[in-house]
């Protein structure tokens, strides 16, 4: 039914175990329709493999219209691949490559992100942030009408832009600090922007960054390649608020306490 | 057989106060008391994330499971249309009443009445809970909540974030359930698969996992297990499901004792980016919510078919939708919307790639509103569908067909949420309860959270109060025997050494499953499926290959158990389908429609919930629970 095949050579990052050492490993794709996604052409690289009694390459996937934030990959050094597009690995198509070429792909690197085989990465460190802080602290059944307090839709739908991180970690990977600054600055500008999330700013904000310099995350400087992948379009801008609601809630806490 | 029928442990008294009556009249467990129950709740989408949050800041000790690698990627995430909620902000005469008419209805009468109406009771409680935890809903410039409307109804009542609206409630869930994580109220579980149900004294006591980083196998013992694992569309293969969404957590439930209700009944979305080549691994939805400003149509004459659209002049144009139903229009049932686009196709009508899909045409709409304002209402799928298919919605009409969206059926529960193993509840689009034999749009999302928010924290006390918490541990030896039948499982899968890949079979079952219990369904091709199932299931026992080890991230392994039980399942589908000689919903069997080609619903004879009980080496036995129709009436399903 498709009109265009290409072939492909994929320079694999193979890694058996945690603690074993990895390699490049070089693999053919043939035949790869160019209407396939990155993962479906892994996915007939991996039929190859398993045809001839190999193991298959190990990838995180799940929902694979880009939005659980699950696939993870370094395709020819950038996070999600080549990049304009604004999208995650799932949601890229092997018509954005040439014919014939080499293709590198590598995990997610970063240091709070150990390696668990192949290309499948730990990324609890994330979940650890959120638990610091990222929360709205209600008990279910006791809130107020939903229309009871009018939000500005221009608040509404700065928050939802913040909001809209999928949880990747494709920031974090392709900052040469490996900083989680634009993840946490999206959730802390998220719950900044709305009426609900103003009684705990303060707290959220130190214990989220409390939590995210525990995890070995570096700091930011400057160099925006975490806005440049994020497959949710996420702006540098929430970096800015998150370091001014920082500082206030600091002053704060050493003044009127949080 | 005859069997007693179930009993769903409705409660008396009228429609609008059973639940309020119900909730009165529930046990309640003391404060101190709760932290000594501890609950397992597998899944972390809408329905297991919120029942674990509430159940933990209520105080009780929950463990919470999930195959992804956080909870926050729970399949719920990618839902994109909306949330139903009978608020009447909109001020269009929508009510309590009418939600639960519309869903009844839209459910075409094969759903349980009392469940339904508290489900549309409790949906106002929902927005406002979402909005207190942070939920950004589109708003209005006056700073209230937004709507669209949905197919199905008349009124618009459906609440949604943009195009994203499953990822702000799960991530509003999420983040209530990380808050209890953080204090300690929720032991979370990623990366770890349920592999069976264990039962003790005939009490769901805990569950057998396998982690999925290590390759171990465990066991957990609570004093109630919480199945929130979502639907079974990936039978198909080709889904609009993510591609871990499975059966194995319920199934297992089936094969230790719990009842599978309807299972044939399941949803084909008519929105979807249609198939292009079979190396293709999922299928991408295309929102419902398109529909409000997108028309349907196909050309009149098969000679325009190959023609670019644009070429075929208006009054060449087949709007059906339109045509054959006048008062919904294109906002007509996903059942309904389904079926005329297989009719316009099969009459050799469709267009695109092997003539399998439909024109969904926004010209009308950029030309009222201009096309900044399509773009804000859903410029993230018209993005996607760029990306998906190459061609720009804004400038060409899109491409869609129908695809499996959501399963209806699931394990049968009682107006508790528990099934009729005790002990074992079962809630979102796991179990069977809300929505019959089709759902309405934006009705899944609120169906969840309605059951892990609002329903079970009030209903599990019931269970409780009835048992003696912390008597089972997970030394018992039903939990080693489960443990053992894992294991040698897994073994086994291991050692066949075959010459086929696991997604080989996969594909081989899902396109069987389309073509025999798909959009259409009859006698004949039930008969020929029921023959070939076991075929191939025999075959990938004998002839699967699966690499690596047990004790390792090993994904063919984790696909391979999950075909396993799918190539189980698929036949019981079937039997479903077959037995059920009447047509409903999105259960249409081609022996049963009227002259004009609707499903011909046999009242008389199938008002009735199908619950089939696993026989080890028999045929499943059908226990029926009689659908009882005290407030509305039956009537056949108009849309014109
Ligand atoms: C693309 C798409 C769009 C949709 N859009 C809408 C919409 O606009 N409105 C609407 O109302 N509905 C929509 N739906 C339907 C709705 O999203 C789902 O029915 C609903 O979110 C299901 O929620 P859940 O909590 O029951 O299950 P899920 O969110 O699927 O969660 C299942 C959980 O169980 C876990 N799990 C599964 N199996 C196992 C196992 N064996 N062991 C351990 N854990 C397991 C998973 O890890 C996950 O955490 C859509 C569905 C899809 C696919
Ligand atoms: S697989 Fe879900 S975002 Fe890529």
């Amino acid at each position: 039914m498709h009109r265009k095949t290409m072939n492909f050579t994929l320079r694999v990052w193979r890694q058996k175990s945690a603690n074993a050492a990895g390699r490049f490993v070089d693999y053919p794709a043939r035949n790869i329709p160019d209407e396939a996604s990155f993962l479906e052409m892994l996915d007939i690289v991996n039929e190859e493999l398993e045809a001839r009694g190999e193991e298959p390459i190990a990838f995180d996937h799940d929902c694979r219209e880009g939005i659980c934030g699950m696939c993870s990959l370094v395709i020819n050094g950038l996070a999600h691949g080549p990049n304009g597009s604004h999208a995650t690995t799932c949601q890229l198509y092997m018509r954005l490559f040439d014919d014939g070429s080499t293709i590198y792909v590598e995990p997610f690197r970063a240091t709070p992100f150990p390696i668990i085989k192949d290309l499948v990465v730990h990324r609890a460190a994330l979940d650890r942030i959120q638990q610091a802080g990222g929360f709205i602290s209600n008990r279910t059944g006791s809130a107020v009408d939903a229309n009871a307090n009018p939000v500005s839709k221009r608040d509404a739908d700065g928050a939802m832009d913040a909001a809209a991180c999928i949880g990747c970690g494709a920031c974090v990977a392709a900052c040469p600090n490996a900083s989680a600054m634009l993840f946490v600055g999206a959730k802390v500008t998220h719950f900044a922007r709305l009426p609900q999330g103003q009684p705990e700013r303060d707290r959220r904000v130190l214990a989220m960054v409390g939590q995210m310099d525990k995890e070995g995350f570096g700091n930011c400087s400057n160099h925006y390649e975490c806005e440049a992948v994020c497959p949710a379009e996420i702006k540098v801008d929430v970096i800015a608020h998150l370091n001014r609601d920082f500082d206030i809630a600091k002053l704060k806490s050493a003044t009127v306490g949080v | 057989m005859h069997t007693p029928h179930l009993d769903s442990k409705t409660p008396a008294g009228p429609l609008e106060s059973k639940w309020q009556r119900y909730c009165f009249d529930s046990k309640l467990i003391a404060p101190h008391n709760k932290r000594k129950y501890k609950i397992l709740v597998v899944g972390s989408g809408l329905a297991g994330g919120a029942a674990a949050a509430t159940l933990a800041e209520q105080g009780y000790a929950v463990e919470c499971f999930c195959y992804q690698d956080s909870a926050r990627r729970a399949h719920s995430i990618a839902a994109q249309g909306g949330i139903n909620a009978a608020k009447n902000y909109q001020g269009d005469g929508d009510s309590v009443y009418r939600l639960f008419f519309d869903t009844i209805k839209g459910g075409d009468f094969r759903a349980r009445e009392a469940n339904v109406y508290r489900l549309a009771e409790v949906s106002s409680a929902i927005i406002d809970q979402c909005v207190a935890t942070g939920v950004p809903f589109a708003r209005e410039y006056g700073g209230l909540l937004a709507n669209r409307s949905f197919g199905g109804s008349q009124v618009s009542r459906t609440f949604y974030a943009r195009g994203q609206t499953g990822q702000q409630l799960l991530l509003g869930a999420y983040s209530s359930l990380v808050r209890q994580i953080g204090l300690g109220a929720v032991k979370m579980f990623p990366r770890t698969e349920m592999l069976d149900l264990v039962v003790v004294d005939g009490h769901a006591k805990g569950i057998v996992v396998r982690d999925m980083v290590s390759g171990k196998v465990r066991s957990h013992a609570g004093d109630a297990v919480l199945l929130c694992t979502g639907g079974y569309g990936n039978v198909f293969f080709l889904s609009t499901n993510a591609k871990g969404c499975n059966v194995t957590a319920t199934y297992r439930a089936y094969k230790r004792g719990a009842y599978f209700a309807n299972p044939c009944f399941t949803q084909i979305h008519p929105t979807c980016i249609p198939v292009a080549g079979d190396y293709q691994s999922k299928l991408t939805l295309m929102s419902e919510s398109l529909r409000n400003d997108g028309r349907v149509w196909v050309p009149k004459k098969k000679e325009d078919c190959a023609k670019p659209p644009a070429q075929i002049a208006e009054e060449d144009r087949d709007y059906y939708l339109e045509r054959k139903y006048p008062s919904y229009g294109n906002l007509a049932p996903r059942d309904i919307s389904s079926r005329s686009a297989k009719e316009a196709c099969d009459d050799g009508r469709g267009v695109g790639p092997g003539g399998l899909g439909v024109y969904l045409d926004f010209a009308d709409a950029i030309k009222r509103f201009g096309e900044p304002v399509i773009k804000e209402r859903y410029g993230n799928l018209f993005d996607m569908y760029e990306r998906i298919t190459g061609e720009n919605a804004y400038k060409q009409p899109m491409r869609i067909y129908p695809a499996v969206h959501y399963t209806m059926g699931g394990l049968w529960v009682d107006y508790n949420l528990m099934s009729n193993l005790p002990g074992l509840h079962v809630l979102g689009e796991a179990n069977f309860s809300d929505h019959g034999a089709n759902r309405l749009g934006a009705s899944a999302l609120m169906q969840g959270l309605a059951d892990g928010y609002f329903v079970i924290p009030h209903t599990l006390p019931n269970y409780l109060a009835t048992v003696k918490p912390g008597t089972v541990k997970p030394d018992a030896p039903e939990f080693k025997q489960a443990e053992a039948e894992v294991n040698e499982r897994t073994r086994k899968l291991l050692s066949i050494k075959g010459k086929r890949t696991v997604d080989s079979f996969h594909r081989e079952l899902g396109l069987l499953m389309w073509d025999k219990c798909g959009m259409a369904r009859n006698e004949a091709g039930l008969k020929e499926a029921l023959k070939r199932i076991p075929e191939l299931r025999a075959e990938f026992w004998s002839n699967v290959f699966v690499p690596g080890e047990g004790e390792e991230l090993n994904q063919s392994l984790e696909k391979a158990g999950r075909v396993a039980d799918f190539l189980e399942f698929g036949e019981l589908m079937c039997l479903d389908a077959l037995t059920r000689k009447e047509s409903c919903g999105g259960h249409f069997r081609t022996e049963h429609q009227t002259p004009d080609g609707e499903a011909l619903r046999d009242d008389d004879n199938y008002a009735f919930v199908s619950a089939w009980e696993y026989v080890q080496g028999g045929e499943p036995v059908l226990h029926k629970e009689p659908l009882v129709y005290e407030n509305v009436k039956l009537a056949t399903r108009s849309y014109k």
